[in-house]
């Protein structure tokens, strides 16, 4: 009963310094299982960043990150804190998927050896179970015609859903997305979405960092307006949408839309 | 639709004459023409001695040699250079500088010389002796029963292993950071990340001037009368020049037999870049839609069709 309301991630009080240049300034976020969380705000305010640390491609100045029972990095002893070893933080990182801006393809393998990579090399799972997986995993993004296909013969769309394909492919609990839509042209930005809020719908939890206010309203459970490295606001995304409490939410909002 | 009636008139325009490409091309051939003649005409060349000696026991040996000596210290280099170009990359300080310092030391005194101390290490080691409260552990005599052979590997490989350290740097750095974070996103380790991902994509880099190396090597190798090493190529050509006095049939031999095994050299560099091009250069197994493909023949099969 109470494990239904325990968020899935837990962000407390993450603070993110490059240097002396504070780019996170203590940011509290909670997702729940199944949720569609998404995050918006203007270049520079931090939230790659957040995204970032959730999966520790950067370190955690001050916070701490839950995803599920585990604390992302660390492990708490008698109240102090201690790195992890690399191997460690890899095996965490196998629960959480994430899908770049850039796509990061390897250009060197096909579609169907991007996906199956990490399934055979990290998990050791058998390479025919992989594939058959692969091709189910490349149908549902719609490219089940273009397995063999290398990252240089894809359009844009194709490669980012080939992406979301490899990051699934490992059967992660959660699944970060940090605008895999900014890099596309207009035209192909529709399949990318189409494929994400298919996802949402099928009850996998994610954290999105978009400029799409449309797929937040449509699918998000929760929309966080991030400025300057803080959260001004979050909320019911229709809410927040059509009546933002704080001045720079609107200000943002009255661009974007 | 008749092609006749809407043929285009062709122009037929007048080509800009070259007379001095006609010029300087007459001029080379017939240099190289008077050359060749002297081929038939001066008998120091040696023909007959070239015909005799050119499937020699010894000669073929001595290719069989210096073809081993090449691969097995390109082997040598190729591994430590990776090793080498890694612990540049890495975060702890002593690796970085020894790495640094190899490459320093390595490249920076002759081969020759490297090759003449590999050759005394047996007069400046003669025996290695490890022990411990004045007890003697492990007591090993210094000889080399490979008659210089080891010396020889040990000497070509290490030079080159500096040079080659530096071209897989570049190869490493000119991979996209977030190939990286691709893979440590979806969990890999790092000896796979750099095994499975970064290397691969990191030999398009490398390959090509690393087939420049081993090409470089397979005449380096005539230095190694310096450990001394007697049984290369180079070595006993010379040596049975010096036996018959006739030097210049033996250079003719030798010569044929470097740039033959050159030539196989490119050919196995030209199947090794065409494999890490996979998925960049257009060598990938191209993938058409069954559509696109009949458009492509049906250009290919009418050409010349105009006007349409
Ligand atoms: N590796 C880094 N070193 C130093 N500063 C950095 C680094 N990465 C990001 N920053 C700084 O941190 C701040 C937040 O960057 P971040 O990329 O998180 O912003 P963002 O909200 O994702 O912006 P955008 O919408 O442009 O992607 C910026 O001021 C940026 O200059
Ligand atoms: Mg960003």
């Amino acid at each position: 009963m109470t494990e239904d309301n325990k968020p899935l991630v837990r962000i407390e009080g993450l603070h993110k310094y490059y240097g002396h240049h504070h780019v996170l300034k203590g940011i509290d976020m909670t997702v729940k299982k199944g949720e569609v969380a998404v995050v918006i705000g203007p270049s520079g305010s931090g939230k790659s960043t957040m995204l970032r640390c959730v999966n520790l491609m950067e370190t955690i100045s001050a916070g701490r990150i839950h995803v599920g029972d585990a604390l992302i990095g660390h492990r708490e002893i008698n109240g102090k804190l201690h790195d992890l070893h690399t191997k460690e933080i890899a095996a965490q990182r196998r629960n959480i998927g994430m899908v770049f801006q850039k796509f990061n393809l390897f250009p060197h393998m096909t579609a169907l050896e991007n996906v199956i990579e990490a399934p055979v090399q990290v998990k050791g799972q058998n390479k025919n179970e992989a594939k058959n997986r692969a091709h189910e995993l490349l149908k549902m993004v719609g490219l089940g015609d273009k397995t063999q296909h290398y990252p240089s013969q894809l359009s844009g769309g194709q490669q980012q859903r080939v992406a979301i394909a490899r990051a699934l492919a490992m059967e992660p609990e959660v699944m970060l997305f940090d605008e895999p839509t900014s890099a596309l042209d207009p035209e192909l930005v529709g399949d990318v979405l189409n494929v994400m809020k298919d996802l949402a719908r099928s009850g996998m939890t994610m954290i999105v960092v978009t400029h799409e206010i449309g797929f937040a309203r449509e699918v998000g459970d929760t929309l966080t307006f991030m400025d300057g490295g803080v959260v001004v606001e979050s909320g019911d995304p229709r809410a927040i949408i059509a009546d933002p409490q704080h001045a720079r939410t609107r200000e943002f909002l009255s661009r974007v839309l | 639709m008749n092609l006749k009636d809407d043929a285009p008139v062709l122009n037929h325009s007048v080509p800009v004459r070259h007379p001095w490409r006609w010029f300087s091309a007459a001029v080379i051939i017939l240099v190289v023409l008077v050359f060749a003649s002297t081929f038939f005409t001066n008998p120091k060349y040696g023909w007959d001695i070239v015909g005799k000696y050119m499937l020699d026991t010894r000669v073929v040996q001595g290719v069989g040699w210096t073809l081993f000596l090449t691969v097995t210290s390109m082997a040598l280099a190729i591994v430590l250079a990776i090793i080498l170009a890694i612990m540049r990359q890495s975060d702890n300080p002593v690796l970085r500088w020894t790495a640094w310092f190899w490459v320093w030391f390595f490249r920076g005194t002759p081969v020759y010389t490297q090759l003449i101390f590999w050759g005394l290490v047996t007069v400046l080691f003669p025996l290695i002796s490890v022990g411990f409260n004045g007890q003697e552990l492990i007591h090993i005599v210094v000889t080399d029963p490979t008659k210089g052979l080891v010396p020889a590997i040990l000497g070509l490989g290490l030079n080159e292993s500096a040079y080659l350290a530096e071209i897989f740097r570049a190869g490493l750095k000119s991979v996209d950071k977030g190939q990286n974070e691709a893979a440590q996103a979806l969990g890999m380790s790092n000896g796979k990340i750099m095994w499975r991902i970064i290397l691969p994509q990191a030999m398009r880099i490398i390959v090509p001037p690393t087939g420049n190396e081993t090409i470089g090597m397979l005449k380096t190798t005539s230095l190694v009368l310096a450990v001394p090493y007697t049984l290369d190529l180079t070595f006993v050509t010379n040596a049975l020049a010096n036996r018959l006095y006739t030097p210049i049939p033996f250079l003719i031999i030798a010569a044929f037999w470097y740039l033959l095994v050159t030539s196989i050299l490119m050919v196995g560099q030209f199947y090794i870049e065409k494999h890490y091009g996979k998925g960049v250069d257009g060598g990938a197994p191209q993938v058409m839609n069954p559509d696109a493909l009949k458009a492509q023949m049906a250009g290919l099969g009418a050409p010349k069709m105009s006007g349409q």
